[in-house]
């Protein structure tokens, strides 16, 4: 079976336009991490996968049924659960299980069984008979995703599953999704957080203004960024200037200066660079503290890509 | 582990039915959790009885006994046509909880959600049924049709009950909020069930209003049901009647599907 692909998609709301050329591809078995800001298009690209909304152009196929000509083909082999956990507030969290596997086409005796086994995953059998109304958010967030579960559907659409939780709950959220994708689910996951979809997702796609604008592994997406940073730490503060002049004039490059850490910062470095700044500042006689390579971090490569052009420029 | 190759599909005739008992189910479930639903339900369809009995009977009617018998099928018909506005209510509120969302992302027939509904709602049309003709036997209505009179007279009232839920699950799922729902619900019912022969004969209205009035739906329904129920004359009101709740079905019915359907 094939996993999901997405061609192109285009969808307006009135006069903003949500998705401007999507583009995704999401290998069977696989989890990919949706990333972008609030309004980036992440809802609209997973309801149009959802069959919840119809696109303005393009194409988009999950398990090679394509959204629009089988919507029903499609829903068969999908599940939801959404940042607003879409949950009968008057029944109790096992009715509402009860339901959707009756729904889903279990005979009565598979729908109960289901329903308690999936209560069971999620820690939720001490609630099964309570309300829904009287969960607490990590508990809405479990049995909405026990919903999105029932009838085993291969394919998991996960709309930022731990915005608004505390901490904790995000753990344990974490661990129920991870153990998911170690069953062979596929799923695609949307999140404003870097920490989550580089934990959770084998790749992720960076969303912006309703196109994709990167996609890769959480590492590629460090590398995307330009090659790796240089940071060094006089071990006087005073040498502070001096030092970062030192740097620029090795690598070619702007510095930038943190005097409240005492930190200078060159992006764009390589190794060689490195090697030609030991050297310059032992010439120099500046005694560094600190002196180092790394990659950037997914939040600044984040950052980079998603920005606007200008501001993404570091200041010279 | 897999539980797809033991489930049936659901989109066949069949399957719609299952899905629409079992969402019809799971709407009934909720009044358990919300008794004040149940109270509105029983104590709205009281009042009525009891205000325009005994506050209008004696004005209009010269006594309140004798105004119990010509009016109350006429509050019966008035409050089934009320009890729509929770079909329009409880459509609003699960799409405004994304509860629409979670069945449209389900491999069921969409008629079935809102079909549901108006099952659920039928049991509501029931209730409200028993109720007040319970409460109208109690305190003197006499019916000269007997029971087979007063079984059909109920007959065409309920189903009306049923017919108006269409148009009102159209309103619920149109409207954003469930205040606009009950303004808008207001705004439908409040001249076609007072602007009829409910609760005074329509020869007493102006002339203008007496033609609206005599072609209503509300009217012609309440004819029906009131010379069933009294034994009278009612073949043509009768066949209006039904004609009216055919005519509400054929078109709200596949509006109000259309809509749901409309993908955002």
């Amino acid at each position: 079976m094939a996993g999901i692909v997405v061609e192109g998609l285009f969808k307006k709301f009135g006069t903003t336009e949500a998705l401007s050329g999507f583009d995704m591809e999401v290998a069977e078995g696989s989890v990919v991490g949706l990333l972008g800001p609030n309004g980036a298009g992440k809802t609209t690209a997973v309801r149009i996968l959802a069959t919840l909304a119809r696109p303005d152009a393009g194409r988009a196929t999950v398990g090679g049924h394509d959204v629009t000509v089988s919507p029903a083909r499609v829903r068969e082999i999908i599940g939801m659960a959404g940042q607003y956990a879409s949950l009968d507030e008057l029944l109790s969290g096992w009715e509402n299980l009860y339901m959707i596997g009756r729904l889903r086409g279990l005979s009565r005796s598979l729908a109960r069984s289901r329903a308690e086994e999936l209560l069971g995953v999620m820690a939720l059998l001490d609630v099964a008979q309570s309300t829904v109304k009287s969960y607490s958010g990590g508990m809405r967030r479990r049995l909405d995703l026990a919903a999105s579960l029932v009838g085993d559907p291969p394919f998991i659409y996960l709309d930022e599953p731990t915005t608004g939780l505390d901490p904790a709950s995000r753990l344990e959220l974490w661990q129920i999704v991870s153990s998911l994708a170690k069953q062979g689910s596929t799923i695609v996951l949307t999140t404003q957080y870097l920490e989550e979809a580089d934990r959770l997702a084998d790749r992720i796609v960076v969303i912006n203004k309703g196109r994709a604008v990167a996609n890769g592994t959480a590492t590629e997406l460090k590398h995307r960024l330009g090659r790796q940073v240089i940071e060094a730490r006089p071990a006087q503060q005073g040498d502070l200037e001096a030092l970062g002049a030192t740097l620029s004039r090795v690598t070619d490059n702007p510095v930038q200066l943190d005097t409240q850490q005492g930190l200078a910062m060159v992006r764009g470095a390589s190794q060689a660079d490195l090697a030609r700044a030991a050297t310059a500042l032992a010439a120099a006689e500046i005694e560094v503290a600190e002196l180092s390579l790394r990659l950037p971090s997914l939040d600044e490569a984040f950052l980079a890509i998603t920005a606007p052009k200008e501001a993404s420029e570091p200041p010279r | 582990m897999n539980h797809l190759d033991r489930r049936q599909s659901l989109m066949g005739v069949k399957g719609g039915a299952l899905a629409t008992a079992v969402i019809a189910r799971r709407n009934l479930l909720q009044v358990r959790s919300d008794p004040e639903q149940l109270i509105g339900m029983t104590l709205q369809p009281l009042m009525f009885v009891l205000l325009f009995v005994y506050v209008f009977g004696g004005a209009i009617a010269h006594s309140s006994q004798r105004y119990l018998s010509f009016a109350l099928p006429g509050i019966l018909v008035q409050s089934l046509a009320f009890n729509g506005f929770q079909t329009g209510l409880g459509l609003n509120v699960d799409f405004q909880r994304g509860v629409i969302d979670r069945f449209r992302s389900l491999p069921i027939p969409s008629y079935s959600v809102i079909a549901g509904r108006v099952l659920a709602d039928a049991a509501r049309v029931g209730w409200s049924i028993a109720v007040i003709m319970a409460f109208g036997f109690a305190i003197g209505f006499s019916a000269h049709g007997g029971p087979i009179g007063v079984i059909a007279g109920l007959a065409v009232a309920g189903l009306f009950g049923v017919s108006v839920c269409w148009p009102m699950a159209l309103v619920g799922l149109s409207l954003k909020s469930p205040e606009a729902v009950n303004a808008g619900g207001f705004i439908m019912m409040m001249p076609i069930t007072f602007a009829s022969s409910a609760l005074v004969p329509v020869s007493s209205m102006p002339a203008a209003l007496r033609v609206f009035a005599a072609n209503n739906p509300v009217t012609l329904v309440t004819d029906a049901a009131r010379s069933l129920m009294q034994g009278t004359a009612a073949t043509g009101s009768v066949i209006k009647a039904l004609a009216w709740c055919a005519a509400i079905t054929v078109v709200f019915a596949p509006l109000s599907i259309a809509r749901y359907h409309r993908q955002a």
